[in-house]
């Protein structure tokens, strides 16, 4: 299952495209909720390795409104229940992750990303 | 008994068939799963501090399965698309990818706080095609490079493999060095036929006391190691009850879970015993 955690920590790794190959580009999703047990900690600890806009951005197209546009410098409860909703409630079961740079498209079936390269494309 | 990586590739060996012979044997299961928790020993993360870690090879879900049980994050990566649907059946937690390490990872720096591997990397070996970029030696160096930049400084990735000969150690070794890795290879139980098992422990910058941890050894029995392992687990546990780790799932929750499981029919699912949700310690 992808979540928007893991899309988040994620470039194109093709041959080559090593600029603006960040974030993939969401395609055609098909998303199921499931729930996750909250821990406050890992949040904290995980958000400064966050890209705030992509996954702003990410949750958007998912149809989630509820991060701010600015990751805020004060983090209270509602913030972490929202943030712990995106990044580990929603599971992309299909679709596609697409690169901004060299247009390769990663499918997803199943939940599960296909991110083999054809031979030319491996660096 | 040949070598499953001399048969054919990973991801037709592991194909429908195999993948389920291989996780529902309980010998397999009890392996990998002392495996794990060796690995997540010699991991050595931070106390008190969550975790988001990588699954190199993950199959379908063995060695992730002891993540969940110690209430870590994790993604899982495998080329073996068999391997990974049963892993989706069995529901475990972690982010699934089919994905060739030898292809490298496109993670961003510092996304992990460790890596994890469980008899996967000795599949890097062995080239397929004759393409430049199937070269063992190519592809190690993708994925060593690659997995450096994936983690965090300072943190450890640690992978057992089954070398067939010190060659292939030195090679992967020298190839990890090159990539920036620290560290070297820790062999538990080395004169045991049986039990004798090699762990590449890397580090990725300083990382506190990064001294290649010592193996394991002494009185190890072969066909014995079942015992030994829950002894010295025993022995961590009780090394004081404070401190538990904060990310450690609830133990209702793991409870919950289970009782999920098995409702559905999953098979294998661990019994629940006195270790469920138990704190484990570090070795050293
Ligand atoms: C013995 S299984 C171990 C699975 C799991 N770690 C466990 O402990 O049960 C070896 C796994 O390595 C995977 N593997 C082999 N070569 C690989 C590669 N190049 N990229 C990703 N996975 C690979 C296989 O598909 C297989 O699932
Ligand atoms: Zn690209």
């Amino acid at each position: 299952m992808v979540r928007l955690i893991t899309h988040n920590l994620l470039a194109c790794h093709a041959k080559g495209c090593t600029t603006n190959n960040f974030p993939l580009k969401l395609q055609d999703v098909v998303v199921e909720v499931r729930e996750a047990e909250f821990n406050a900690d890992f949040l904290r600890g995980f958000l400064p390795r966050i890209e705030w806009t992509a996954l702003v951005n990410a949750a958007k197209e998912l149809g989630d409104t509820s991060l701010p546009l600015e990751m805020p410098e004060m983090v209270d409860d509602e913030f972490l229940k929202n943030l712990h909703h995106v990044l580990l409630e929603i599971h992309v079961d299909e679709g596609a992750m697409v690169c901004p740079n060299c247009g390769h498209k990663y499918p997803i079936m199943n939940g599960i990303p296909n991110m083999l390269l054809a031979e030319h494309e491996i660096g | 008994m040949s070598r499953p990586e001399l048969v054919a590739p990973p991801e037709i060996y592991y194909g429908d068939i195999e993948a389920k012979k291989y996780t529902n044997n309980t010998r397999v299961q009890q392996i990998q799963a002392d495996m794990t928790y060796r690995a997540l020993e010699l991991l050595n993360l931070p106390q008190d501090e969550p975790a988001f870690l990588l699954d190199i090879g993950c199959g379908s879900g063995l060695s992730g399965e002891i993540l969940d049980e110690e209430g870590y994050n994790w993604v899982g990566v495998d080329i073996a698309p068999s391997m990974l649907e049963v892993a989706l059946e069995r529901e475990v937690e972690g982010d699934l990818f089919l994905h060739d390490i030898g292809q490298g990872f496109g993670f961003r720096p510092g996304s992990f706080d460790g890596a994890i591997s469980i008899s996967v990397i000795q599949w890097l070996l062995n080239a397929e095609t004759s393409h430049p970029t199937s070269s063992p030696p190519h592809r190690l160096t993708r994925f060593f490079t690659t997995l450096h930049s994936a983690l965090r400084n300072p943190s450890r990735a640690v992978l057992q493999f089954y070398p067939t000969s010190d060659d292939q150690i030195q090679l992967i070794t020298s190839i990890a060095q090159k990539a920036g890795f620290g560290g070297g290879v820790v062999v538990d139980y080395p004169n045991s036929k049986k039990a004798k098992k090699v762990f590449l422990c890397l580090f990725v910058g300083s990382g506190g006391a990064q001294q290649v941890p010592k193996g394991l050894d002494g009185e190890e029995v072969d066909g014995d190691s079942q015992a030994q392992f829950e002894k010295r687990r025993e022995k961590f546990s009780s090394r004081g009850k404070n401190g538990r780790r904060k990310n450690i799932k609830d133990k209702d929750w793991i409870l919950k879970k289970k009782e999920l499981y098995r409702q559905r029919g999953k098979e294998g699912v661990p019994r629940d015993s006195k270790y469920t949700a138990r704190k484990r310690r570090p070795v050293f």
